[in-house]
């Protein structure tokens, strides 16, 4: 993976020095917080309902032992001994205080990160598959690029005050695991006619409160046209994107006003201009980043202690079930390891299981990590021999759950628990459905689901793209929570439609048990699953069981 | 017809902690919303708030609503008493302290 070179680290550490003079000047009073604010969203640094929030990007999702055991070591020593991974391929610190933040800010340079663009009208941390580089379906690991797009969008002289934040996500197989059509450009890895490797491209797309799906501007772009590309998409909405409105700034409104013709003609326009520009220094410069990415040694060994704990251990087997996915070698595991234990808040892990996850990344997994925008941590290189010896260590530490892909697998954003922009609380409820489903013992019966849930309109959450959708809001001060279904943010992507009236705080968890006995009742047999149940169908039986008192008065 | 002024408290961050904090009757500020002036005059609320603006220690500064209890005033919206108390998920923040209202 990516080492910084003696550039990024300088520029690093200038940064963390010029930010520690700004925080000085501010705690002397020599800076307002109207001047102030803007300095520290450029540094990730929020301040929410309980206090300041740090943002750490974990650029594409990678992250090596040593960087896991330091944000371990920040957690413990400047937090309260846990971080919270988010949606966005980020960390959260809830709790740091504000003379605390430059020593955290070095202590993340010390080992090559920052929380540069982590917030603010910028271009945000690059998101990919978090099964990159290992996936059994990959056409190419996408991460080269991503880390090209990370040092060009990084502090870049022109794209440091847009109309508004902006994102993207690539991936390089053709299933979809980064949510690509819920991005500002989305990048999705195709072949040309030719075989070689290039880039879908979508623009405009987004959640929140007007969720669009990205429109394909591009069927194939060569992948050596990339940076200049994507240069003309940004620099064509930072002319045109509206800086009068706030709720229409974003490139999606762009697309809607201008109209996808007119749009791509600019944008087409400005990339026959950059392209001459771009002599070639970004191709020169992603062959060498590329190196970096070069695939681990990968081990020779005898499957048999995989087959034998298979053969004799059902809670083994039922974790290699439900958490590996297929490599790209058949002697190889992706590892997900599930932060969604029963009580648990989805994405949090304490220094602790950060310590224990770098350990065994050493021991197991070529010392690499991923976090996925589902909120958990990928070890994505195992060998199947060391899988019986890792999941026992991972039991001792509660990080053995079996539940990824499964109705306890939730996405959950911090909410008004935490969150200055939440309406209503997220963590709750994930606790309520997941500790509910326990105790219905139906997970493995109701198999692949996924429940997203936002404590507000922005989305967070994901609620958009989950087959069950969840978003909380204030109804005249008290929470409700309004169901979406049919969501799906991966190749198949579709926006959930709104399934009716909201429900309170208490009904929100019986009115999801009713949809999930709906869909046991209605399924044509075990291996259909919830989102086919519901494409086959549409959404009118599971309306029927959500609002069943409605559906006896309509019939009267 | 203006709407009835419902009574509110002031309240902020800490700048250096970054800590929820009340603006007392004597003008300190408390870490505890028992503690804080409720205010039932909205002139003087409005007062008070351009008072907690102009200091250099408190960032965020804003009115809220709250209501007299037993001990003192109360949160009256679930945000702020979320605010009060600390999150759900954890017993971090004030409840750490039984600072809770």
């Amino acid at each position: 993976m990516y080492e910084y070179d003696d550039f990024d680290a300088d520029f690093v550490r200038a940064r963390v020095a010029r930010f520690r003079a700004q925080v000085e000047r501010r705690l002397e009073g020599a800076l307002t917080e109207e001047e102030f604010r803007p300095l520290r969203l450029l540094n990730g640094l929020y301040l929410q309902l309980h206090g300041y929030m740090l943002r750490v990007a974990i650029p594409y999702g990678t992250l090596n032992g040593r960087q896991m055991r330091q944000l371990a070591m920040i957690a413990e020593r400047w937090d309260k001994g846990y971080g919270h991974f988010t949606t966005r391929q980020n960390v959260q610190f809830n709790w740091p205080r504000l003379s605390d933040v430059p020593d955290m800010l070095e202590a993340l340079a010390e080992v090559g990160m920052h929380a540069i663009q982590t917030s603010g009208n910028t271009i945000r941390n690059v998101t990919a598959d978090h099964f990159a580089g290992a996936a059994a379906d990959e056409i190419e690991d996408p991460r080269p690029h991503a880390e090209l797009l990370r040092q060009w969008s990084t502090d870049h002289p022109e794209f440091q005050f847009l109309p508004r934040k902006f994102k993207i996500a690539i991936t390089g197989s053709p299933h979809d695991r980064a949510v690509t059509r819920a991005n500002d450009i989305g990048l999705r890895m195709v072949r040309g006619p030719g075989g070689e490797s290039g880039f879908e491209v979508s623009v405009g797309g987004g959640l929140g409160r007007t969720p669009v799906a990205g429109r394909v501007i591009r069927p194939f772009l060569p992948a050596a046209d990339l940076l200049p590309y994507v240069e003309a998409i940004v620099s064509t909405y930072n002319m045109l994107g509206r800086r009068d409105n706030k709720y229409k700034a974003r490139i999606k409104i762009t697309l809607l006003e201008h109209g996808p013709e007119a749009l791509t003609a600019r944008i087409e326009e400005r990339f026959a201009q950059l392209r001459r520009e771009f002599r070639g220094t970004d191709r020169q410069m992603l062959a060498r980043i590329r190196r970096q990415f070069a695939p681990p040694p990968f081990e020779e060994k005898p499957l048999a202690p995989y087959e034998a704990a298979r053969a004799a251990d059902p809670v083994f087997r039922a974790w290699t079930d439900t958490n590996l996915t297929p490599h790209r070698r058949a002697d190889h595991a992706i590892v997900t390891v599930s932060l969604k234990a029963p009580g648990a808040t989805p994405g949090d892990a304490t220094s602790a299981q950060m310590r224990l996850l770098a350990d065994l990344a050493g021991k197991y997994g070529h010392d690499e990590l991923r976090i996925s925008h589902e909120q958990n941590i990928i070890l994505p290189h195992v060998h199947r021999a060391d899988l019986p010896a890792l999941h026992a260590a991972l039991r001792g530490a509660g990080l053995a759950t079996a539940n990824i892909g499964l109705a306890s697998d939730i996405i959950a954003c911090p909410g008004m628990d935490y969150c200055a922009l939440a309406t209503a609380r997220s963590i709750p409820v994930a606790r309520g459905i997941a500790a509910r489903i326990g105790e219905l013992k139906l997970e493995h019966e109701i198999g692949p689901l996924k429940i997203r849930i936002s404590g507000c309109i922005n989305a967070c959450g994901h609620h958009h793209v989950g087959h069950i959708g969840i978003l909380g809001l204030d109804r005249a001060g008290v929470e409700n929570y309004q169901i979406t279904l049919g969501g799906d943010g991966t190749e198949t992507f579709a926006i959930g439609k709104r399934a009716g009236p909201g429900f309170a705080h208490d009904e929100i968890v019986p009115a999801v048990e009713r949809l999930l006995r709906a869909y046991l009742q209605l399924r044509r047999d075990r291996r259909e699953t919830f989102i086919e149940t519901f494409r086959r169908l549409g959404g009118a039986p599971f309306r029927a069981a959500l609002y069943p008192s409605k559906d006896k008065a309509d019939a009267a | 017809m203006s709407r009835r002024f419902t009574p509110k408290i002031v309240t902020a961050n800490a700048l250096e902690e970054g800590d929820v904090i009340f603006l007392t009757a004597d003008d300190i500020w408390s870490r505890d919303h028992r503690e804080a002036e409720l205010i039932e005059d909205e002139a003087r609320a409005r007062l008070r708030l351009l008072h907690a603006l102009s200091q250099p220690h408190v960032v965020g500064a804003c009115l809220a609503e709250a209501r007299m209890g037993e001990n003192g005033p109360e949160p009256v919206r679930l945000r702020d008493a979320i605010r009060a108390r600390g999150p759900s998920n954890y017993p971090h923040g004030k409840q750490e302290h039984g600072l809770h209202v």
